[in-house]
């Protein structure tokens, strides 16, 4: 810190610099350039001059390259670059382990293995007490025999993980809004703001910009098919099925394509009525019809009358006419007989 | 979600980490850019400040038709330009009939412009102009001299203002330690009108005088120049008080593979790296020590077994 005044300039060693204040040149006679550069440099020397006084006066130390001297702190104040880093908010971890007395500890990197009984990393791979690397996990009465208990494992794992990605990208936040995030992390939302904008826009990626040209070109009544192509555009991208249409003549290979189409889906159809098709109610009482049918007409052979039974199959099939339209009818008639 | 953007690479980190902000700054980097229009004079002068800079200067060597400093809107890519070469002082060169060889000399802070002074460059006279002898030349990066003179610097606001601005531009790198042998240049600034600054750059000439302190010389080297002021805009002065802001405390370096003892005190591990005695240089290497020779001997001696087995086994 050394401020010269004696000879009516100020030195600051820090910026090897010196500062006549009080030197005035001429205006009147104007002189020329040369006669002016000529007496600043004059000036110049005796300042130089003055900064060297104090400068080669400091303590040095001897260096292969030279003598080293520690320069004073700048008396001319500049300003900063950039703003003074600002401290880091605490994480919510931090604020909870405060709140409750929690102390850091360092822990060993090397603890005993119980499985193996050796010594081994406490993290990382092939580490110590590692739950997630038992091959065999017993079972417990209290155990749900569906569920996969490795499956189950490698879930917890999971959300764990993910449970402490969400935590770190919360802290990140919050220390983002303070203003001091890691020099080397962005957030995507903060990136790069430039004086204007508010936000830095969203970059469209080259497959969205090609996808939103596509669907431009479709609004023409050719649907983008006549349209001049930009070099380099790619045409646009057709959405659906087109159809199809097979030979209706039969024949072999392709030829049987078309029937074998039809058949599927009448096939379909089929299956999905079946149970319309085939009505169960109705089935059954045609059995029972029949089969009653079948033991009468037994019956009339054995007994070898014509006329009576004549009359009464007539009367029977007249019977089983009816019986499809009405069940209970049967019912009464067998009764009576 | 928030996407969060890191550096992929070691390298690109490192880049990161030496533009995040310190707690003490090393030294400002300049931007050298121009205009739509310059004229010779300026190119030269730019190049010559170029020059000057080197290594904590990044010049553009194409138009640039939307910087306009002093303009509302003209600063957007100015801006821009700082926050990508981390540059915190920019010159920027234009060419006008209103204003010929202007010279905008600014600073920024926090990528944001700071303040401004713009100035006429007349006389100009490049490096080539001056002959001397090349032994006084100066080193590049070596840290100046810096010199004021007149009173006008003091009573006219424009010249303060371009004086504290001068400063910042040729200071140099910001150091602690100064080698004494590495002195060897000094930039003389004189207000010889309110409005006029003579401003040239000389190397220095250090004579025996029988102390410790040797006798000073200047030797005029250029490049040489008047600075006309013209425009200026002072730094706001809110922003000022933020940008003059340093802190108390030292930035504290980790350190490393010292520990302390109760018993013994303080204990450091010395690593020594491998003496690779191999690799030594032996000052007679005479024909047969060499390894070509060595391993073709043993080479050939082991075809010579191989064919003694086969001849064994048939």
């Amino acid at each position: 810190m050394e401020v010269e005044k004696q000879h009516n300039f100020d030195v600051d060693l820090g910026n090897l610099m010196a500062f006549d204040s009080t030197h005035t040149f001429p205006s009147q006679p104007p002189l020329s350039r040369e006669e002016l550069i000529k007496q600043s440099l004059l000036k110049g020397t005796h300042l130089v001059q003055a900064i060297a006084d104090a400068l080669f006066t400091l303590p040095s130390t001897e260096d292969v390259d030279g003598p080293l001297v520690n320069l004073p702190q700048p008396l001319t104040k500049l300003p900063r670059e950039k703003h003074l880093p600002k401290p880091k908010p605490p994480t919510k971890w931090e604020v909870f382990a405060k709140k409750k007395g929690i102390q850091k500890r360092k822990k060993d990197k090397i603890v005993y293995d119980e499985q193996t009984g050796t010594w081994k990393r406490r993290y990382g791979y092939d580490r110590a007490n590692d739950e997630d690397a038992v091959p065999i996990i017993e079972a417990k009465p209290t155990d749900d025999p569906a569920g996969d208990p490795f499956a189950k494992r490698k879930e917890n794992k999971k959300q764990r993980v993910e449970k402490q990605e969400k935590n770190r990208l919360q802290n990140l936040k919050e220390a983002a809004k303070f203003g001091a995030l890691p020099s080397h992390i962005q957030l995507a939302a903060t990136s790069l703001p430039i004086t204007g904008t508010q936000a830095a826009p969203k970059k469209v990626t080259k497959d969205e910009l090609g996808n939103v040209a596509g669907l431009a070109a479709t609004a023409t009544a050719s649907g983008g098919k006549f349209d001049k192509k930009l070099p380099g555009e790619k045409p646009a991208q057709h959405k659906g099925k087109y159809r199809k249409f097979l030979p209706v003549v039969e024949g072999t290979g392709m030829g049987s394509l078309e029937r074998e189409q039809t058949e599927k889906i009448l096939n379909k159809i089929m299956s999905k009525n079946s149970h319309d098709i085939l009505n169960v109610q109705k089935a059954v009482t045609m059995h029972t019809v029949k089969k009653e049918k079948k033991r009468r007409s037994e019956n009339g052979n054995a007994s070898a009358t014509d006329k009576r039974s004549d009359k009464k199959s007539d009367k029977n099939f007249k019977t089983q006419k009816k019986s499809f339209k009405k069940g209970n009818f049967k019912k009464g008639k067998a009764k009576g007989k | 979600m928030l996407e969060i953007k890191t550096a992929k690479s070691r390298k690109g980190k490192r880049e990161l980490e030496k533009r995040a902000p310190k707690l003490v700054e090393s030294g400002k980097k300049t931007l050298i850019l121009h205009g739509t229009k310059t004229s010779a004079v300026l190119n030269a002068v730019l190049a010559q400040i170029y020059h000057l800079k080197k290594n904590y200067a990044v010049k553009f060597s194409r138009k640039n038709d939307n910087v306009k400093p002093f303009e509302a809107g003209g600063e957007t890519s100015l801006e821009f330009f700082s926050l990508k070469t981390d540059c915190s002082i920019f010159v920027y060169g234009s060419h006008s009939k209103k204003r010929p060889d202007n010279l905008v000399l600014g600073r920024t802070y926090d990528h944001h412009i700071y303040d401004l002074v713009e100035v006429g460059v007349e006389n100009f006279k490049p490096m080539e102009f001056f002959s001397y002898d090349k032994k006084l030349a100066p080193m590049e990066g070596s840290k100046p001299f810096i010199v004021f003179i007149g009173e006008g610097f003091e009573a006219v606001e424009e010249l303060k203002h371009l004086k504290e601005v001068l400063l910042d531009l040729l200071r140099g790198e910001v150091a602690e330690n100064l080698n004494l042998a590495g002195v060897d240049r000094a930039y003389v600034c004189a207000a010889v009108s309110p409005n006029r600054v003579l401003f040239t750059h000389c190397a220095l000439r250090l004579k025996k005088s029988g102390t410790i302190v040797p006798r000073m010389e200047l030797v005029e080297v250029g490049p040489s120049m008047d600075f006309v002021v013209r425009r200026h805009r002072p730094p706001n002065e809110s922003l000022r008080k933020e940008a003059m802001k340093t802190s108390r405390e030292k930035p504290k370096k980790k350190e490393k593979n010292v520990k302390k003892d109760e018993l013994q005190g303080k204990i450091g591990n010395i690593y020594i790296p491998d003496q690779k005695i191999g690799e030594m240089a032996i000052p007679n290497k005479s024909k047969g020590v060499k390894r070509e020779r060595r391993e073709a001997k043993r080479k050939h001696g082991s075809d010579e077994n191989a064919s003694k087995r086969k001849k064994e086994d048939s």
